[in-house]
């Protein structure tokens, strides 16, 4: 199901802990997983389990606690706006307004031709650069403005 | 900006540097040498902690905990794994300082966690890593890579005969995370849910094991401490707030950042160095020590001083040094929804009185936004409030509630026109 | 010993005993959610909070450690305000709809409201719904009123060894439930029910049929395997409405498996047998009991006449009451018949110096740190057997398996000999010199000369050598083989030199009480599988299906077919339908008074629940009339208990001297394991008896999925095979076409097919050879 790539990384991380305690990669496993899959799907996430010998459902509590991971199929960019006071204060509000009025689309949603997914996100303990955004997870966009939401999105292939 | 300089910096000096991360510009800056010094002489344990008590370090991730006395509680002699956890998982609202040393300087954070295995006896450590900063994680895990290869990781460090492991561990976007149980449970592969205490991580931590938890700054800190003596750094601040300590300003202010200043200093200094409060506007609160410190009107803000004894007086807390300003713009009722709205979605959902009680709350401070507010609901605020603070297994629920009560305290008005003008007193 | 003080009461208490601990020691009830005494501190539902002299905060009671000196106070206004705070709290998002819970009457949080609840809600927000959950056939759903206490995550995880509900989610979107919506399928998963403290799971079966308050509730024990686990018959109107635990914590703790829970279905089922059917041509005619017994005594009077006792068979089920199978095997004797057996399953079966039993106290079983297990698939055949030795397995004990099949037993294995049916004897006997490699003493090493171990063998041997408190376990597959008293043999000589206990996992519920009573052959008599592989011209049958029951069932089918005259007593219409000449309705467990004879040899009697359905009768009672019209003396017992005291004379007391687990063969004596592919056929879990075979939600579940081939994928590969697909089986002249599956945890050459499943009573032995054909 994934990739002799991901498994690769998957191991790295199993490396990390004592052989007893593989679980403790399921975190990483299932971030390296949605990382080439897009999403997790339930097969994912029962095929990450069994490669970590974790019973499924634990493998699904986890990804159902933690936000970041996206238990059904998202715009190739997924961009997730802190919303949170310090940024609600430097202006995120403003720049909630123009990503949507861009894209047409609200918080939660995906633009129809599949390019876009709008996420409300919480502290990504980065406020002092707000407002800012996430993209797909890994990438922090900080300082944004209402013009410089409009490059970044068309930028984004 | 004369306090903000290299000489009184803990941990952010590195940034005078042109290359501020890299091993050689620590190397050459003194880095590395308490370690060095500690495995040269084997310093023994006592001795070390004895020198963290005397700089009065007190933890920076937000209790303030005393770190020497925290150490001296781990069963060193106990055979088997132990382990020293790193807390960057930096996310409550207005904290952005563990991220700038993993980045800036993140062998001062390596060493200070290797000195701290070998004082406690651990034989591995994590640092894990909020799930939002990924690239920090990638670029702390290089660092680790550099600090292997130049020997100060791994089995026989420095010709010791003393093995030690550090990894780092990502989170995943879960707040919760941050409190030390709910972080060991979620480095076991499990939901973040915290644990109740006793038993203390100190006797049944990581994978059951004792294991030390300690936040970002406070592990940094260590180095500095060894290598200059914890006197000096208890001269940085004043008497028990030790050291200087990185304040987050956010919100209304023109520069907002990371300002390493020594404990102690007014908060009208830091102001100033954060360039003061937004252009033509006028300070109206404060909250000084990140989201789940009471609130604090500017009056009361502007004779303070930032360190733990100063705000606790005056009934705030320093917390992780997250000073969130607000002017006088802001409607209070729609900031502290804001801010309910994060504990309520952050809630883990294992304890009732959090789990239900951080929603109640929340629906209760979004009806008042929204102009459906009743005469009651205030005092109701107030009393879920006291219903869910000191029942709930983690500080969780006393971090919701702090907002709330403190809002309702120092801007009751603002609350009660919003009930009664079902509008905002402020954006009209 | 820390001095504490509860409630103004002083007490002295364990050191690490939680204040809970400390107020039930005191017997200070503490309102709880969360607290269980069998599961993990959870500490999340914050009922139980108290005040502790001190300390600004209220704990919870459940998980705060007592510290010398400690004063608790669980009842002062602060205690009661945290605790009305929190109820509170729960019941904000929980429907206050009690009268359509199907939990009212018996809610923990309805109880607790009343004493801590506000009359009027606070809140006035709106409420939460959850979506309900499909947890299969036997437990309902009603999520909205789940109080997030996660016992029964925790009962998977600790208890059953099998995480099959989660909390995914967080904050209040957390939600109970299974990863799919069909994979609650342990054998234990009922007793979420109880744990359960709100009407969020509740009985399927039950649900909606009758309200707590209005059922009577009567003690019985399960009728299903050897443990005896100790039930509550719940009755209505005559009708058994529900069974749940009785607590015993010598014997089932506060669990029952799902077969004691769901089984009482088939009481009330459409198969019951409720008049004296006589066979009159081709058609059965419904007659009085006094024309029905008349018939009987008549025809065995006519084959006695004719042919002799010796033509005469008795077979009688382990299920049945110790009464009824003494007064069974009296009645027989008295006529001289001398084949007379209980043990259906058993292919090599000989009669031994006293009745074969565990060995030791069930509960001893917990406390195990060696353990060998011989041929048993122990989840299905004793499902809380297995739970025993998990939690054995948890506080460090090893448990090492020789068996035919890998099956996951949810905790560790130490050791293990997967081999084929017919090499089980040689693994044993590999595990036993392997022993005497490491230098334990062993009495029949001479004759094991030849036999050299393996390093399978020697993990086990070294791992029985360590700890003390050991046992090796016999369990079904090691009892049914035709080749059991060697394998009884070696594992004695095992246990015998590594210091461990011998045992015998009893598959029914009255295995012990049935040989206590004689239902085995006389000096002359042949074993059940003899006298159904020489057919007999007449059986007389009380509670068995022969051809579900026998080892051969198509030896059983036969003789059956062939027989001049069978007589059934029965509680169920069976296929006995089309061989037998009269069938007697009699009691299930529940309309009877009786008595069995667990495992460990305890002896437990129980009363009627329910008076019979229609004109069955306590067999007992019919056996009795029997006998006078037989006109056998010593049939005159007006009670259960004239014949208890018969066949029990000292009760309980009596009974050690009568258990013996000596093996009556050498260890020695090799037996070369067969070549070809054999079946390795056990009785399913839902298939053990009558009345599991008629539970509808039972039969609902996927441990009643309809047989199949299960092989290896080595096998099927060489058999040119594929899982999915069909095949033909054929053994011993008879064959059936079964899907194809594959398992890897099957000993290579080895093809498991059901045993006792009418789809495959067309086969021959349940452990003998077979043959594959691509159908
Ligand atoms: C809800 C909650 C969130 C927390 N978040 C953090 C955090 O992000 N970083 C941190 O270091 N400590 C956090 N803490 C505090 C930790 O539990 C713990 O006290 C700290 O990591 C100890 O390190 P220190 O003694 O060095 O401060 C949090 C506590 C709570 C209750
Ligand atoms: S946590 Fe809760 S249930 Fe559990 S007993 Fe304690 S408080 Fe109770
Ligand atoms: S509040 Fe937006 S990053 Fe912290």
């Amino acid at each position: 199901m994934l990739t002799p790539e991901s498994l690769a990384l998957i191991d790295q991380e199993i490396a990390k802990y004592p052989p007893e305690h593989k679980q403790s990669a399921v975190m990483s496993a299932l971030r390296i997983a949605q990382q080439e899959l897009g999403w997790l799907s339930k097969d994912t996430i029962e095929y990450v389990a069994a490669y970590l010998d974790m019973p499924a459902i634990a493998a699904y509590e986890v990804a159902t606690f933690y936000n970041m991971y996206d238990l059904a199929p998202v715009g190739r960019h997924k961009i997730t706006l802190c919303t949170n006071l310090p940024c609600q204060l430097q202006g995120a509000d403003r720049i909630a307004e123009r990503m949507q009025a861009k894209l047409g689309i609200g918080f939660n949603e995906t633009t129809a031709d599949g390019r876009y997914t709008l996420k409300e996100g919480e502290c990504m303990g980065a406020c002092g650069h707000g407002p800012l955004c996430l993209h797909n997870n890994h990438t922090l966009h900080t300082h944004l403005t209402p013009e410089s939401v409009d490059k970044l999105l068309d930028d984004m292939a | 900006m004369s306090l903000n300089t290299p000489d009184s910096q803990v941990c952010l000096w590195t940034l005078a540097h042109d290359d501020p991360a890299s091993l050689a510009t620590y190397t050459a800056n003194g880095g590395y040498q308490a370690l060095r010094k500690i495995l040269a002489d084997k310093t023994p344990a006592e001795a070390i902690i004895a020198e963290v008590k005397t700089s009065a370090l007190r933890g920076r991730g937000g209790a303030g905990f005393p770190t020497g006395l925290k150490w001296s509680f781990m069963p060193r002699s106990v055979p088997g794994p132990k382990y020293v956890v790193c807390n960057s998982d930096e996310g409550e609202p207005g904290t952005f300082k563990d991220r700038d040393i993993l980045i800036y300087n993140p062998h001062q954070l390596i060493e200070g966690m290797i000195i701290a295995g070998y004082t406690l006896g651990a034989t591995a450590g994590y640092n894990y890593i909020h799930g939002e900063i990924f690239e920090q994680y990638q670029s702390w895990e290089r660092a680790l890579a550099e600090a292997r290869a130049a020997g100060f990781l791994g089995s026989d460090i420095l010709g010791s005969g003393w093995d030690f492991e550090l990894y780092a561990h990502h989170g995943y976007g879960a707040y919760i995370c941050g409190e030390e149980t709910a972080l060991l449970e979620s480095l076991e592969g499990k939901k973040g849910q915290p644990r109740f205490k006793p038993p203390f991580p100190a006797s049944y931590g990581l994978y059951g094991r004792p294991t030390t938890i300690n936040n970002t700054e406070t592990l940094a800190s260590i180095p500095w401490i060894l290598r200059h003596g914890g006197q000096a750094f208890l001269e940085l601040g004043k008497p028990n707030n030790g050291g200087s300590k990185i304040f987050s300003i956010s919100g209304h202010v023109n520069k907002p950042g990371n300002y390493e200043i020594p404990l102690g200093t007014p908060f009208a200094e830091l102001l100033e160095m954060a360039g003061g409060v937004r252009d033509g506007h006028r300070l109206k609160a404060v909250i000084p020590g990140g989201s789940s410190a009471p609130v604090l009107p500017a009056d009361v803000m502007m004779d303070l001083t930032l360190d733990f004894d100063a705000i606790a007086k005056a009934g705030s807390m320093l917390g992780s040094g997250a000073v969130i300003v607000m002017d006088e713009t802001v409607c209070m009722v729609r900031a502290l929804e804001r801010l309910s709205y994060f504990y309520f979605e952050e809630s883990c959902g294992q304890c009732t009185p959090c789990r239900e009680g951080t929603g109640w709350l929340y629906r209760i401070v979004h009806r008042i936004e929204q102009g459906k507010g009743r005469p009651e609901d205030l005092d109701e605020l107030v009393r879920i409030g006291r219903n869910i603070g000191g029942n709930t297994i983690c500080a969780l629920g006393e971090a919701a509630v702090g907002p709330v009560i403190s809002f309702v305290k120092h801007f009751r008005a603002e609350f009660e026109h919003h009930i009664e003008h079902k509008r905002c007193l402020v954006e009209n | 010993m820390p001095l504490i003080e509860i409630d103004g009461r002083k007490l002295d208490v364990a050191p690490g005993a939680t204040v809970m601990d400390a107020a039930n020691q005191a017997g200070i009830h503490i309102p709880h959610f969360c607290y269980h005494k069998k599961l993990s501190i959870a500490a999340n539902c914050r009922m139980c909070l108290v005040e502790v002299e001190k300390v600004p905060k209220a704990l919870p009671a459940c998980a705060t450690p007592v510290t010398d000196g400690m004063k608790v106070k669980t009842r002062s206004v602060k205690a009661i305000a945290a605790q009305k705070g929190v109820m509170e709290f729960l019941l904000i998002n929980h429907p206050l709809d009690c009268p359509i819970c199907d939990q009212g009457g018996e809610c923990q949080l309805q109880d607790l409201a009343v004493g801590y609840g506000d009359s009027a809600s606070h809140y006035r927000e709106p409420k939460r719904v959850v979506k309900d959950k499909e947890l299969g056939p036997l437990i309902a759903t009603d999520m909205t009123r789940c109080i997030h206490c996660s016992r029964c995550v925790r009962f998977g995880q600790e208890i059953a060894g099998l995480m099959e509900l989660g909390m995914p989610g967080r904050g209040e979107h957390t939600e109970v439930m299974p990863f799919l919506e069909t994979q609650v399928t342990h054998e234990l998963s009922g007793n979420v029910i109880e744990l359960c403290p709100v009407g969020a799971l509740t009985s399927k079966p039950f649900r909606y049929a009758a309200r707590s308050w209005e059922l009577s509730r009567r003690r019985a024990v399960s009728p299903h395997d050897g443990l005896g686990t100790n039930v509550q018959v719940h009755v209505k109107n005559g009708r058994v409405y529900r069974v749940v635990p009785q607590e015993n914590e010598a014997i089932n703790e506060c669990w029952i498996a799902d077969r004691d829970r769901y089984s009482y279905e088939a009481l009330n089922g459409e198969e019951r047998l409720t008049v004296p059917l006589l066979r009159e041509g081709d058609a059965w005619v419904e007659a009085s009991w006094q024309d029905a017994l008349e018939r009987v005594a008549a025809g065995l009077a006519r084959v006695l006449e004719n042919r002799g006792a010796d033509a005469i068979g008795g077979l009688v089920s382990a299920h049945q009451t110790l009464e009824e199978i003494y007064l069974f095997t009296k009645l027989l004797r008295g006529l001289g018949v001398e084949h007379i057996d209980h043990r259906l399953a058993q292919a090599g079966a000989t009669v031994g110096a006293g009745a074969r039993w565990l060995g030791m106290p069930v509960a001893a079983l917990d406390d195990l740190q060696r353990v060998l297990l011989v041929g048993s698939t122990l989840r299905k055949e004793q499902p809380l057997v297995a739970q025993r030795l998990r939690k054995a397995v948890k506080r460090g004990a090893q448990l090492n398996v020789v068996h035919s099949v890998d099956d996951d037993l949810l905790c560790q294995v130490a050791g293990k000999a997967i081999v084929k049916p017919s090499a089980l004897g040689d693994a044993l006997a590999r595990v036993a010199v392997a022993l005497v490699e490491a230098g334990a003493p062993l009495a029949t090493a001479a004759t094991l000369a030849g036999v050299t171990p393996d390093d399978a063998a020697r993990t086990i041997a070294a791992s029985l050598l360590g700890g003390e408190r050991k046992a090796v376990l016999l369990g079904a597959v090691a009892q049914n083989h035709a080749d059991a008293d060697r394998i009884h043999a070696l594992a004695g000589a095992i246990a015998t030199a590594c210091g461990a206990t011998l045992g015998f996992l009893t598959p029914a519920a009255n295995g012990v009480g049935a040989q206590l009573a004689g239902a085995l052959p006389g000096p002359a008599g042949m074993n059940a599988t003899q006298m159904l592989a020489q057919p007999r011209a007449a059986y007389l049958l009380l509670g068995v299906e022969p051809e579900l029951d026998a080892h051969d069932a198509a030896a059983a089918g036969t003789a059956m077919r062939n027989a001049d005259f069978v007589v059934q007593l029965t509680a169920f219409r069976t296929a006995a339908s089309d061989y037998a000449d009269v069938l007697l309705p009699i009691a299930p467990f529940t309309e009877t008074a009786g008595t069995y004879v667990n495992m460990e040899g305890r002896v437990q009697t129980f009363h009627a629940a329910v008076a019979p359905r229609g004109e069955a009768r306590p067999a007992w009672k019919v056996l009795r009339v029997l006998g006078n019209l037989l006109n056998l003396g010593g049939f005159d017992h007006d009670s259960v208990e004239a014949v208890r005291a018969e066949v029990l004379p000292q009760g309980q007391d009596g009974i050690a001297a009568h258990l013996d687990n000596t093996s009556p063969a050498d260890a020695g004596v090799p037996t070369a394991a067969g070549d070809g592919i054999e079946r390795l056929g056990e009785t399913p879990i839902y298939q053990l008896d009558p009345l599991t075979r008629r539970a509808p939600a039972l039969q609902a579940t996927a441990d009643a999925a309809e047989p199949a081939a299960w092989l290896h994928g080595e096998l099927l590969a060489r058999l040119g095979l594929e899982a999915g697909g069909r095949v033909r089986v054929i053994q011993a002249g008879g064959e059936v076409v079964l899907p194809v599956k594959r398992d890897d945890r099957l000993a290579i050459d080895t093809v498991r097919i059901a045993a006792s499943h009418p789809l495959t009573a067309a086969l021959g032995a349940r452990l003998g050879g077979i043959r594959l054909e691509r159908a």
